[in-house]
């Protein structure tokens, strides 16, 4: 398994380079500076500025410092937050997103299962039909529809849960955020359990098993086993992007993720903040793919680990 | 496609009701904003954030207010205002003989129809003037600035349909070709296209498309074509994966055995016999590509004005959820019926496709 692990990180290698010399090149080809402010600065502060930031380098150079510092794990100075460094930023957001991405996956993973054998196991009667319904709305509302409408619901109207805010933490500050990251996602995994139980449940393994008289909560579980590999394929990508944050849930309702820092540092230019948010979702991305892959082989000892 | 899969697809009840919603909403945002009796970028000043109602405005209480800031504007003092049922009358005064383009105002603020003087004193300094009150009606209600909802709803729906259809269609032509060249050629070449595929997967898609969008100043072509560029992938599987499975068939190999080129092996043998999947996948991709537009216009990055798409409508709503949630309700039941009709759809489809089910 080890060998298999450092062959993949390998393998991963060349596309995290692509990604980084990729969107090196074009944040800089990108009109507009980080030191653009209303006001331009006198020519020779902004000189300075560059000087320091060692911008007044020809791009190459730039790169192959970045390049270094890069494997020297620092992602450089944030352009815009000064004073901190791009990790400095990511050590303070990091914690928030995956507290809230972490959970947000066990509920969608928790809800979606349940209701997706729900259905499998009852095709055609009403549960299904409602759990397809519910399904399919799930997954037609966008993430900023659901995370106002339940802030004035559950936070104006009914006054249970704060409407935003961190509060270091504070259980009923995450409710609301997590069930709006949530949802999409359960909706997502129930019709993928759905679809992919119904077609093992009909397979000839289950019919013996169901002629031999065994119960059916046995049957269930034999047949859950091998109806989760579609579901655990999709897990990598899916966990990936909920641990980097989401820009939306983030700023709706006021948390301090790492989520924002992307349309923000674009926005204002911060090429460093952009390119580390870059670099850290590409390597979540290979990391969460490679733990699902791992899951799947796991499960399922069919599944060849070799590419 | 196929009489059968029509056949098939005509089974399914929900499938059809899916369809016939979205045949409906295309054809009210095509020429509903022609007949609601608002242009979209109409302002009315007066009636700002009016809730969604099916009774005419103005109201009688609302009549004097805005008349009051009209004389504001206009030179004379509003002497005395007699209000009836579908009309006022209106006695001015002023220092000076009164000119009468001043009443222009009368008629511009959208309120009140063209004003006809009554009676006139000897000196033209105090002037009876009447003017009949239209009715407006705002369905789904109006905006912060004061627009028909209904009509932004529908011309928002223009947009966001032609982004959805548009990408959908570039994003599937891009990839039908890349997944039949791929899938056709074979060998080593294959092995190479895919392993770029792989690559592109990994990417931080999204990312790339709000960079092109923050750095290049987003218009309506640049985010479709971001978006199509995002979205070709899946279909560059699912193509290929099906010209793997055809390329083998006795037809194809007869045709090959005739003296067919690959070219038109491949236009004339090869995608005609993927579309049914294509067709599905390519449905079920429109919403995903109107979801993201929606998503980009929300974060202020998609569709700018004067354009207007269902995520910029949302975002406005977002902001003026407590004071107005019909700005919210509206875009976003427009936005979330017409994904749901597409999503199933598209599974509609798959399933007709599909004969195992």
């Amino acid at each position: 398994m080890i060998p298999l692990i450092l062959r993949r990180i390998a393998q991963s290698l060349p596309t995290l380079f692509l990604v980084v010399t990729g969107s090196f090149f074009l944040i800089r080809l990108a009109p507009g500076g980080p030191f653009d402010l209303e006001r331009p600065l006198p020519p020779a502060a902004m000189e300075n500025l560059r000087r320091v930031y060692g911008l007044d380098q020809p791009l190459i150079v730039q790169f192959g410092r970045y390049l270094l510092s890069l494997l020297r794990g620092d992602l450089g100075p944030s352009f815009t937050f000064r004073d901190l460094t791009v990790t400095d930023l990511f050590a303070r957001g990091l914690p928030v997103s995956v507290t809230l991405g972490s959970l947000a996956l066990l509920l969608a993973l928790a809800l979606g299962l349940a209701l997706g054998s729900l259905a499998a196991l009852n095709r055609g009667a009403a549960a299904d039909r409602l759990v397809g319904l519910a399904a399919s709305l799930g997954l037609a509302v966008p993430n900023f529809v659901t995370a106002p409408l339940l802030q004035i619901v559950f936070g104006l109207g009914l006054a249970w849960l704060p409407v935003g805010g961190w509060a270091d933490g504070n259980p009923k500050n995450l409710v609301l955020p997590v069930l709006t990251l949530a949802l999409p996602h359960a909706a997502g995994i129930a019709r993928l359990t759905r679809a992919s139980l119904a077609e093992v449940l009909i397979q000839p393994h289950i019919r013996t098993q169901r002629a031999m008289g065994l119960p059916r909560t046995r049957i269930a579980r034999h047949a859950l086993r091998g109806a989760l590999l579609p579901v655990v394929a999709t897990l990598g990508p899916l966990a990936a992007a909920l641990m980097t944050g989401s820009v939306v849930v983030e700023t709706i309702f006021g948390l301090p993720g790492i989520g924002r820092y992307f349309v923000e540092g674009a926005l204002n230019r911060d090429y460093t903040l952009v390119m580390g948010t870059v670099i850290l979702v590409a390597v979540m991305v290979i990391v969460f793919n490679l733990i699902a892959d791992l899951i799947a082989a796991a499960l399922d000892p069919r599944v060849r680990l070799s590419a | 496609m196929s009489a059968a899969l029509a056949r098939r697809l005509a089974r399914d009840r929900s499938a059809l009701v899916a369809l016939a919603s979205l045949v409906l909403i295309a054809l009210a945002c095509l020429v509903g904003p022609l007949l609601t009796g608002h242009p979209p970028e109409r302002i009315y000043p007066d009636f700002v954030r009016v809730a969604p109602s099916l009774a005419a405005h103005p109201r009688p209480d609302e009549v004097r207010p805005a008349l009051t800031r009209l004389a504001f504007r206009m030179r004379p003092t509003l002497e005395d205002v007699a209000l009836e049922r579908d009309r006022v009358r209106l006695t001015l005064t002023a220092q000076k003989p009164i000119d009468e383009r001043s009443f222009r105002l009368l008629s511009r603020s959208g309120l009140f129809g063209e004003p006809a003087v009554l009676e006139r004193s000897a000196d033209g300094r105090r002037l009876l003037v009447e003017a009949p009150l239209r009715k407006l009606t705002f369905v789904l209600g109006t905006d912060a600035l004061g627009r028909d909802l209904l009509t932004r709803c529908l011309a928002a729906g223009q947009v966001s349909l032609l982004i959805g259809l548009t990408a959908a269609l570039a994003a599937l032509l891009i990839g039908v070709v890349y997944g039949a060249v791929s899938g056709m050629a074979g060998g080593t070449v294959d092995a190479l296209m895919m392993r770029f595929l792989d690559i592109l997967y990994a990417l931080p898609f999204v990312f790339l498309v709000i960079m092109l969008l923050v750095f290049f100043r987003a218009g309506l072509w640049l985010v479709l074509v971001a978006v199509a560029a995002v979205e070709w992938l899946d279909m560059a599987r699912i193509v290929r994966t099906q010209t793997l499975s055809l390329k083998g068939r006795d037809f194809v190999r007869a045709a090959s055995a005739l003296g067919a080129g690959t070219g038109t092996i491949l236009a004339r043998h090869i995608v005609p016999n993927t579309l049914g999947p294509i067709v599905a996948a390519a449905t079920l991709l429109v919403p995903r590509v109107i979801l993201l537009e929606s998503f980009l216009s929300f974060l202020g990055l998609g569709v700018q004005e004067p354009d207007t798409s269902w995520g910029v409508l949302i975002a406005e709503g977002a902001r003026a959820l407590e004071s107005a949630p019909w700005m919210l309700a509206a875009p976003a039941g427009f936005l979330v019926v017409t994904l749901m009709a597409l999503n199933r759809l598209g599974d509609g489809l798959g399933e007709a496709l599909d004969p195992r089910l």
